[in-house]
């Protein structure tokens, strides 16, 4: 067992599975000699080659459509969209492509990639260097969404959705790359996809998250323990498919439910989980569900103060908290 | 066709082919024409929603896809590529079941608007519409192809219009930089729908472009069965070989209005559409071959009654197959387990 920043783990799980699996590849803007911008692919160029570590044009498109073909050609690509932000371009052969080969050839064709990318602010990388786009994907049957916020489930969610048979958008908060540390088994382990995992027990209200709100939804809950007010926490690890068991459990049993975000709030991811909970769960509600999630701006600003405006704290998870705890 | 009458003219000769070859590619012709001639009757009789048409591109596609090879290379059709499936593999069955949208549809089980053609067990990739984002996963097929050391090629089609999409710079971009095994079959009928070449490019020529990608570009008559047949040789032959890529433009016509949705006389001319149907390479090569003395009465009449037969065959087969079952339309999202994907 190693202890890990985030990004190593993406980096060692990436060598494994390329060693475990000659079909893996991995190809994207700068992922060769460079190792990528992050580093994510740092040392697969000189293990595996250019064949197998494939320096791309700056073509996003290309990088998705390129890697549809490849899996249908018996290889398991790993296509990196350097920035969340730049996915745009790829974004017909993700959707109208990558997601529905399998349900328009009825199920004669499979689309195993998975596309890795960081996302997320909080690094002064102002509106196209921040954005949080899960929810453009989330939307859409057919693709998996992944979003670990720990080195152990980086590196075994990241495994999983290799092996997966099916398109995977695997995006990596980018504040977390270097931020946090946690212990990792050597092993070839693997975390599976659609299960979240409950982080923190609590009795009173739950507090769900992903990536780099899911650390932050943990800092809240201690914020308002000694208030007395007891909050479980859940990382949902996958977005889609979403682990609804294990929310419906948790919120059935505490009542009320605080939903953390740090896209914009307006028809973001936090607000689908809302909207499920509202209707599965509604007899056992003792509040409104709170979303707490970046505002209706356009996207994450550079100077420092706008930033720090824009992005979810702690303390404004804390402040949901005890509004909800006083119902 | 075993026939043993049938031998090598000098015209087959010409072209390394025997007059069995021909005659096989006159068929294949033949047949994908009546086919769909067959899709727009159901069409206007209201027996199919929807038809979209590749005639006037048979003869091109034929000849080009010819020098694949079934079972190990790839086909990345788009939806005027009836006559390239056919040549690939896919039967008259095949297309009629998408045509009538029935459950056992080889291409997508009945959930794809016709013309939208795959089969995995012939290794052509299923089709969607946004256009030329096919382009990409020939691109791919061909780099796992390069990867693995498979010896296939990938051919993919598209039209003149879909050239002009962002996908079509990266795809040819891409496939020029690694040299890949992957041949761009441009069929410029003249038309994005309504939309003239005169208003869609600057240049005569689409096949001018590869230039910029740094393989060959090979402008080809559509209407000229056998010239089609040499340019897609020697594309497919150059990509084996490790040679690169190669775009085919194939002028060639199109018959009919862009689907069943669409009124052609609207955006052309009584004498531009006269033109076009001049340009028909059904005729030609009919013609072609019947003076090199491969095609004669009694065969074009044989030919003709065997289509007749497969097309009456598959229609009423087809027909009789069922409807998909809409509690089937929640599967295949995702590869359910215990199924091969």
């Amino acid at each position: 067992m190693a202890v890990r920043t985030f990004i190593e783990a993406i980096r060692t799980a990436l060598a494994s599975e390329m060693r475990r699996d000659p079909a893996v590849i991995v190809l994207g803007e700068d992922v060769g000699v460079k190792g990528g911008v992050f580093l994510a692919t740092d040392g697969l160029f000189g293990e595996f080659g250019p064949e197998r570590v494939i320096d791309t044009p700056l073509t996003e498109s290309l990088i998705v459509g390129a890697s549809i073909g490849a899996a249908v050609n018996g290889l398991r690509p790993v296509p990196e969209i350097q920035f969340a932000d730049f996915i745009m371009p790829a974004f017909n052969q993700i959707v109208s492509e990558a997601a529905r080969m399998r349900y328009r050839s009825n199920g004669t064709f499979g689309c195993p990639i998975t596309i890795r990318s960081p996302f997320g602010g909080g690094v002064h990388g102002a509106l196209y260097h921040s954005q949080s786009l899960e929810a453009f994907f989330t939307h859409v049957p057919g693709l998996k969404v992944v979003i670990p916020s720990t080195p152990h489930d980086a590196a075994g969610l990241l495994r999983s959705s290799i092996r997966d048979p099916d398109p995977v958008l695997f995006f990596e908060h980018k504040k977390l790359y270097r931020s946090v540390r946690g212990e990792v088994p050597d092993s070839d382990f693997t975390v599976p996809l659609g299960k979240a995992q409950v982080t923190r027990s609590g009795t009173q209200i739950t507090v769900i998250g992903y990536g780099l709100m899911a650390h932050h939804a943990l800092d809240a809950a201690d914020l308002v323990e000694s208030e007395g007010i007891s909050a479980e926490v859940i990382d949902v690890r996958t977005l889609r498919p979403l682990d609804l068991d294990t929310l419906l459990s948790s919120v059935r049993r505490t009542g009320k439910c605080v939903v953390v975000y740090e896209d914009n709030k307006f028809g973001g991811y936090g607000a689908e989980i809302s909207a499920i909970l509202a209707e599965e769960a509604f007899d056992f509600l003792d509040g409104p569900i709170l979303r707490v999630a970046g505002p209706d701006v356009p996207a994450v600003p550079y100077a420092q103060t706008l930033e720090e405006w824009f992005m979810v704290h702690p303390d404004t998870i804390a402040d949901a908290i005890r509004r909800l705890a006083a119902y | 066709m075993a026939d043993a009458s049938i031998g090598t003219s000098e015209l087959a000769a010409e072209h390394g082919l025997h007059d069995e070859d021909l005659l096989r590619m006159y068929r294949l012709v033949v047949l994908a024409r009546a086919i769909d001639e067959r899709m727009w009757v159901l069409n206007r009789s209201g027996k199919a929603a929807f038809v979209i048409s590749g005639q006037g591109h048979e003869g091109a596609q034929v000849g080009i896809v010819s020098s694949l090879r079934p079972g190990l290379d790839w086909l990345v059709p788009y939806y005027r590529s009836i006559a390239a499936v056919l040549t690939f593999g896919m039967t008259p069955r095949d297309i009629l079941m998408a045509q009538f949208a029935r459950g056992d549809d080889p291409s997508s089980g009945g959930r794809q608007m016709p013309g939208h053609y795959g089969s995995v067990e012939h290794n052509v990739l299923t089709t969607s519409s946004p256009v030329a984002t096919q382009l990409l996963h020939a691109v791919g097929i061909a780099l796992a192809a390069k990867i693995r050391g498979t010896g296939q090629v990938a051919l993919t089609e598209l039209g003149e219009g879909s050239s002009n999409q962002g996908d079509f710079h990266e795809g040819l971009n891409f496939a020029g930089v690694h040299r890949l095994p992957v041949v761009f079959v441009v069929e410029n009928n003249g038309y994005a729908i309504s939309v003239p070449m005169s208003l869609q490019v600057a240049i005569p020529d689409i096949a001018t472009r590869a230039a910029a990608y740094g393989f060959p570009g090979v402008v080809v008559d559509g209407s000229d069965v056998l010239a089609c047949y040499r340019a897609g040789r020697e594309a497919i032959d150059r990509a084996r070989r490790g040679d690169g890529p190669t775009l085919i433009e194939a002028k060639v016509t199109r018959l009919t209005p862009h689907s069943s949705d669409d009124q052609q006389t609207k955006y052309r001319s009584p004498e531009d559409l006269t033109a076009g149907r001049e340009r028909d390479a059904l005729p030609w090569f009919r013609q072609q071959l019947r003076d090199a003395g491969v095609l004669h009465e009694e065969r074009e009449a044989a030919i003709a009654a065997e289509v007749k037969a497969a097309v009456d065959d598959a229609t009423d087969w087809a027909e009789e197959q069922p409807e998909p079952d809409p509690s089937a339309a929640l599967r295949h999202v995702f590869a359910e387990r215990g199924v091969a994907s």
